[in-house]
Order: structure tokens, then C-alpha cells, then sequence
């Protein structure tokens, strides 16, 4: 059965209704949207991101317990406690139980100690240090580099594309393990005696030459993807309009990079960056654990795992503990580097 | 008598492709006073926009100028080095673009690029630089610029977004406006609105504009001066009145008519012209429109006319004109 049309609201309207609206209310209705910056629209976004909030937890977590925690601790990472060797986790040997009868307070070794007796909980945070330390730095270096030489390849085109670009070429065709070791090897001597002969120099002793010696790697080798990435992006978007107008109003070839090219590239940048951190903590865990990386007693997370490797058999957690900190470290920052790639890249917003 | 602004004496501009060279300008020459409005007409790679682009030494790669010079308010464009131009580029000449939606860059706020230029080309600190944007954005025509200054480009539509590249480019007031097609990309009632803002403004700080376009609507009103161009050669030049009421090239005649008559009976088909644009990699010998006019001559496809004067102010280049005078004179001999 059909019905007719009719309309099956009914309106209650009275005569006001119909009258000439005030100005003042027209205005009310013009009220615009209130703009929301470009940082705080992202960090809005981010902050909506479950996952990304809890890596950037995890992260903070990690680096509270690795910068700020051993500070306090009542071990230190070199400490070598007699009578202490190979402990369990929770464990006290028997001098401490002996302490602890008398009445003293002693702070337990939350996962045992190692072999020469060093609590190995701070060794655990002392290598969670190293290794952020090494991949924010590292991160950086391949940022400034790669981003720097990308952009400048990528805008200038043609020949000088072609010369700096076949350069990246060769550094990928160069077997990386290769160079880093023989790097690593060959860096220790000059960068020490450069510490001790050269006044102004003396920091990279308090750094510690196989950390500087892992960043000189970084920076020759690792930025060729960033460079690549870079270039892409800019190649693509140098034929913008807004180029030619920037051009167009004067402004020079620094400038238009600086400002026009890389800050457009910057969702690339940041999720580039952020993924990089991870790998590089993962390149220094392994180089350390072929005994290349930071020198002894100096902890990071490779080492330790490499130390553990012995009696893998009788202390299982010496391996875990520092494999779970690694996953934990590198997940995290995958993860948070997708979140912010998410809310940050201004044309995914539209 | 107004002074001289842009002087460009035959200009010869080739794109040097892997295919050949493409000719883009080949031997055009003309002149602009101080306030003046020239209209550059003409259809899609005739010209009109490589023309525009070397008066700001902005010719893309991999274009070169091969002949002629270009004096703009006393300096030579051709001569001056990469850091000279950039003293010159929005400060005393700048560019309007075709399409809004592209040439403002997407990470930057509104004011913050407003003040970019003029931080650039004046000593005025951050904070002056903040009211000239504010004042720029009230000059053209935006409300609440106060809120537009911290607004990015895709918050605002199509025609905020040029009036912001209008405010823009007069941020230093230039002596030259180079207005490259600016109303392309809008609807027909915000175009008429950027026309006029144009004018307006156009008083207000006496500048020059030139403005590139394929609508002759809009040059009609503009211009004091149009130039219609055809493959990259200058076809016929003249004041407006004189390009509309009496047009004497064919291609001229030919846009005409292919425009939309408002009193055009009921359904009158358009004119358009018939054939395709030169190709410019083989430009022909002779007149570039040859192949698509109605009265080609055996000449036209041999040799490219002189101009002919019909007026103090109204050129032409076509044998057509030539062959009036030939036989006029012929005429009178005989």
C-alpha cells in the first residue's frame, strides 16, 4: 500500500519565527573554528594513539631507570663484590645474610651478579644507557648527514645528483660489517692518543673511544639511507608550485631547502629518525657483542648478552634480561616512530 | 609621459630538450610603461608564461635565453648573477600563480609566510613584520586576519589562498606584478572579485601588472594594452579597444569568435579554431598559425610577415595586411 507524500514531521513555529534576525545573532552563527597549531593538532593525534602513548611510556620508563636510577643505586656498574660471585636472582651471598643477621639493611641483588660479582641489575641499566646513548646520537649524525646531503642532491638534479649519488652508491656496495670492524679496530689507537696528547680532547676518553669510534661509523656508512629517502622526497617535491614561488619572491637556494624542502619532508624525517634509533641500537648490541663496541667495564646491552653466553646453561636470566631490554628498547621506538609518522605528517591530514 | 619599466627587445628563449630544442619564445619584443596593465593572450604553450618567468630570470631548466635583452626599471635581467635576482624578485617585481591550492607550502602558517618575504627584503624586525602581514591580509580583503595570520593553506578555500598570494606579492610593493592566469583555478564569482581586488590595489601602490591569461573577458576590462601571442611569436599588439573592435590578425579574429555571446540564439554552437597548436620543436618557417588559418596564402607558409603598423599603437604580423598594402600600392602605381 502506497501512501502519499506528506510531510511526517509537523512543526510547531509561531509567529516570532518569521521576524528579521538581529545582527548580533547572525554573528553568533559566523564564529570560526578555532585553529589548531601544527604541534599541538599532532600531539592531539599522537596522544590518541594507544600504542605509540604506551612505547613512549615504555621509552620513558627505560630512560628513567637508565639516566636517572643509577645515580642512586647503591651498587655501581664496576663494583666488584667480594664473596658475591654468580649469584641467583634475589640471592645474597654469605657475608650479606651474615650483614643482614646483624641487623643491617642490604639491598638485594634483583638479578643475582655475575661472574666477578657486579650486581647485574645496574649493569643492565648501565647498558640500556649506552645503548639509547648511542642511538639517539648515531640517529642524529644520519639525520643531519643523510637529510643535508639528500636534499642537496635531490634539488640541485642533474649532474650534481648524478656525482652524489653514485657516491651513496659505492658506500652501499661496501660491505658494512667489514668497514665497522676494521674501523673499530683501526680508530682505538689514533682516538686515544688523541685524548691524551691533544689538550681539548680529553672528553673522548670520559665518552669512551669504542662509542666514538661506533658514531664515526655511523656517520660515514649509515646515512646513505637517509640520503636516498631524502632525495626521493625532495625530487617530487621541488616541482611544486610553492618552490617556483618561494623562487619567485627571492628566496635563496639555502633558504628554499631549509625551510620549503626538508620541513615538508618532516613526517619522512621523523619516522626515518625514529626507525633509525632502534637499528642503531641493534648495530652497536651486536658489535659489542663481537666485542668491538663499548670497552670494558663499560656495560651495553650486546656485551652483556655476549658475557652471558658462557653459562647460558646455569644463569638463563643473564641472557634475558639484557635480550628482553634490546626488544623491549627497539619495539618501542618502532612503534612510537609509526605514531608520530601518523600524526605528524601535515598532508596525511587533510 | 610615463617612464619606461620593461623594455624586452627581441627575446629568443629555446628549451634545450633530449627530443631538440623546442623554441618556447622566438623573437618577441615589447615595451611597458610605469602603470601600465598589459593583458598577454594567447592559447596553451604559446609563450605567455616563459615570457612572464624571464622577466624574473626564473627560466626553468632546461631553458636558456639565446638572443635579445630584457631591461626591467633599469637593469639588465639577462646579465644579472643568481644573488642580484634574488634582490629584485618580490621586492621589485613579483608573481601571482595559476593555482592557489599549490603555491603556498602546506607546513607554514599563513603570516609566517607573509613575513618570510618581507623579512627577507626590508630591515623590519619580527614584530613589524607581524602588522605589515596584518595590514597586507586587511588590503586584500580577509576577515579576521588576526586568526587567518596563525591559519594554515588548507584551511582556508581557493580564494582566500590567492588573495593571501596576492598579499603576498605586495608585501614590498613591487613596481611589476606578473599575474601568471591568477583566476584559472577560481569560480567565476571569486574571479571577478580577485580582478578587481587586483585593480584596486593596482591604484592604490601604482604599480604595473601584467597579466597572463587564455580568457579575453577578462583582459577586456583590465588592460589598457593587450599582446596576443601564437607560438611563441607576438601575432598582434594594440590597445584594448582596438584588439576587440578591430582585431585585423586571424588568430585574434579566431578567439573572438570562439568566445560565448550572451545575446547568441538559442542553440548557436561556439566557433572554435579548427586544428591543433604548432609543435614546437618544428616550428614552421613561415606564420606559426598558417596550418589553422582560413586564408592562408602561399607566402604564409613560407615566410613570417613583418608587422605592420595599423595604428600608433596597433601591430600586426600578418601577409594578409601586407598583401592590402601591396596591392594598394600596386593600385595607385598602375
Amino acid at each position: 500500500m502506497t501512501v502519499k507524500n506528506k510531510p511526517s514531521i509537523s512543526f510547531h513555529m509561531d509567529v516570532s519565527d518569521f521576524l528579521p534576525a538581529e545582527e548580533s545573532e547572525k554573528q553568533s552563527v559566523d564564529i570560526m573554528r578555532e585553529s589548531v597549531s601544527f604541534w599541538k593538532g599532532g600531539f592531539q593525534r599522537l596522544v590518541r594513539n594507544k600504542l605509540a602513548m604506551a612505547s613512549l611510556t615504555v621509552i620513558i620508563l627505560v630512560m628513567i631507570l637508565s639516566f636517572i636510577v643509577p645515580a642512586f643505586y647503591p651498587y655501581s656498574y664496576e663494583q666488584q663484590i667480594r664473596g658475591s660471585e654468580n649469584l641467583n636472582i634475589m640471592e645474597y651471598s654469605e657475608a650479606e645474610l651474615a650483614r643482614i643477621e646483624a641487623g643491617e639493611k642490604v639491598f638485594p641483588h634483583i638479578l643475582g651478579t655475575d661472574s666477578l660479582g657486579r650486581d647485574m641489575a645496574i649493569r643492565i641499566m648501565m647498558g640500556s644507557r649506552i645503548s639509547l646513548l648511542v642511538g639517539i646520537v648515531a640517529s642524529a649524525i644520519i639525520l643531519f648527514i643523510g637529510s643535508t646531503y639528500g636534499a642537496i642532491a635531490g634539488y640541485f638534479g642533474g649532474k650534481v645528483d648524478l656525482i652524489m649519488m653514485r657516491i651513496v652508491d659505492a658506500i652501499y656496495t661496501i660491505p658494512d660489517i667489514l668497514i665497522i670492524i676494521l674501523l673499530s679496530v683501526t680508530l682505538k689507537h689514533p682516538l686515544k692518543s688523541l685524548a691524551e696528547n691533544v689538550p681539548g680532547f680529553s672528553w673522548i676518553d670520559t665518552v669512551g673511544v669504542g662509542l666514538i669510534s661506533i658514531f664515526i661509523v655511523f656517520s660515514l656508512l649509515y646515512w646513505v639511507g637517509m640520503a636516498r629517502i631524502v632525495r626521493g622526497q625532495i625530487l617530487s617535491l621541488k616541482e611544486q608550485e610553492f618552490v617556483t614561488a618561494a623562487k619567485a619572491l627571492g628566496a635563496s637556494h639555502t633558504r628554499i631547502i631549509k625551510d620549503h624542502l626538508l620541513t615538508n619532508c618532516i613526517g619522512t624525517l621523523i619516522v626515518t629518525t625514529t626507525l633509525q634509533i632502534p637499528s642503531s641500537i641493534f648495530t652497536e648490541s651486536f658489535l659489542s657483542f663481537l666485542g668491538l663496541g663499548v670497552n670494558a667495564p663499560m656495560p651495553s646491552l650486546g656485551s652483556l648478552a655476549a658475557q652471558a653466553i658462557g653459562g647460558m646453561k646455569s644463569y638463563p636470566h643473564r641472557l634475558l634480561a639484557p635480550a628482553i631490554a634490546i626488544s623491549l628498547i627497539i619495539l618501542s621506538f618502532n612503534l612510537l616512530g609509526d605514531g608520530l609518522r601518523d600524526a605528524f605528517d601535515p598532508r596525511l591530514k587533510n | 609621459m610615463s617612464k619606461l619599466l620593461l623594455d624586452i627587445k627581441n627575446l629568443r628563449l629555446s628549451f634545450f630538450t633530449p627530443a631538440g630544442e623546442v623554441k618556447a619564445i622566438n623573437d618577441i619584443s615589447l615595451q611597458m610603461n610605469e602603470g601600465d596593465v598589459l593583458g598577454i593572450v594567447g592559447e596553451s604553450g604559446s609563450g605567455k608564461s616563459v615570457t612572464a618567468y624571464s622577466i624574473m630570470g626564473l627560466v626553468p631548466f632546461p631553458g636558456r635565453i639565446i638572443d635579445g635583452t630584457i631591461d626591467f626599471n633599469g637593469h639588465r635581467i639577462n646579465d644579472m648573477t643568481e644573488a642580484e635576482l634574488r634582490q629584485i624578485r618580490g621586492n621589485e617585481v613579483s608573481i601571482i600563480f595559476q593555482d592557489p591550492m599549490t603555491s603556498l607550502n602546506p607546513v607554514y602558517t599563513i603570516g609566517n609566510q607573509i613575513r618570510e618575504v618581507i623579512l627577507l627584503h626590508t630591515d623590519m624586525n619580527k614584530e613589524q613584520a607581524n602588522k605589515r602581514a596584518l595590514e597586507l591580509l586587511t588590503l586584500v580583503g580577509i576577515n579576521e586576519p588576526e586568526k587567518r595570520l596563525k591559519q594554515y593553506p588548507h584551511e582556508l578555500s581557493g580564494g582566500m589562498r590567492q588573495r593571501v598570494m596576492i598579499a603576498i606579492a605586495l608585501a614590498c610593493e613591487p613596481k611589476l606584478l606578473i599575474a601568471d592566469e591568477p583566476t584559472t583555478a577560481l569560480d567565476v564569482t571569486i574571479q571577478a572579485q580577485i580582478m578587481e581586488l587586483m585593480m584596486e590595489l593596482k591604484e592604490k601602490i601604482n604599480m604595473s601588472i601584467i597579466m597572463i591569461t587564455h580568457d579575453l573577458g577578462i583582459v577586456a576590462n583590465m588592460c589598457e594594452k593587450i599582446v596576443v601571442m601564437y607560438g611563441g611569436k607576438i601575432v598582434e599588439a594594440g590597445t584594448s579597444d582596438e584588439i576587440f573592435y578591430n582585431p585585423k590578425h586571424e588568430y585574434t579574429k579566431g578567439l573572438l569568435r570562439s568566445i560565448p555571446k550572451i545575446n547568441a540564439k538559442k542553440h548557436e554552437k561556439l566557433i572554435p579554431i579548427e586544428g591543433t597548436p604548432v609543435d614546437m620543436l618544428n616550428p614552421p618557417a613561415g606564420c606559426p598559425f598558417a596550418p589553422r588559418c582560413d586564408k592562408c596564402m602561399k607566402i604564409c607558409l613560407r615566410e613570417m610577415p613583418e608587422f605592420t603598423q595599423v595604428s600608433e599603437s596597433h601591430k600586426c604580423a600578418c601577409w594578409l595586411l601586407q598583401k592590402e598594402a601591396f596591392l594598394a600600392s600596386a593600385g595607385g602605381e598602375g
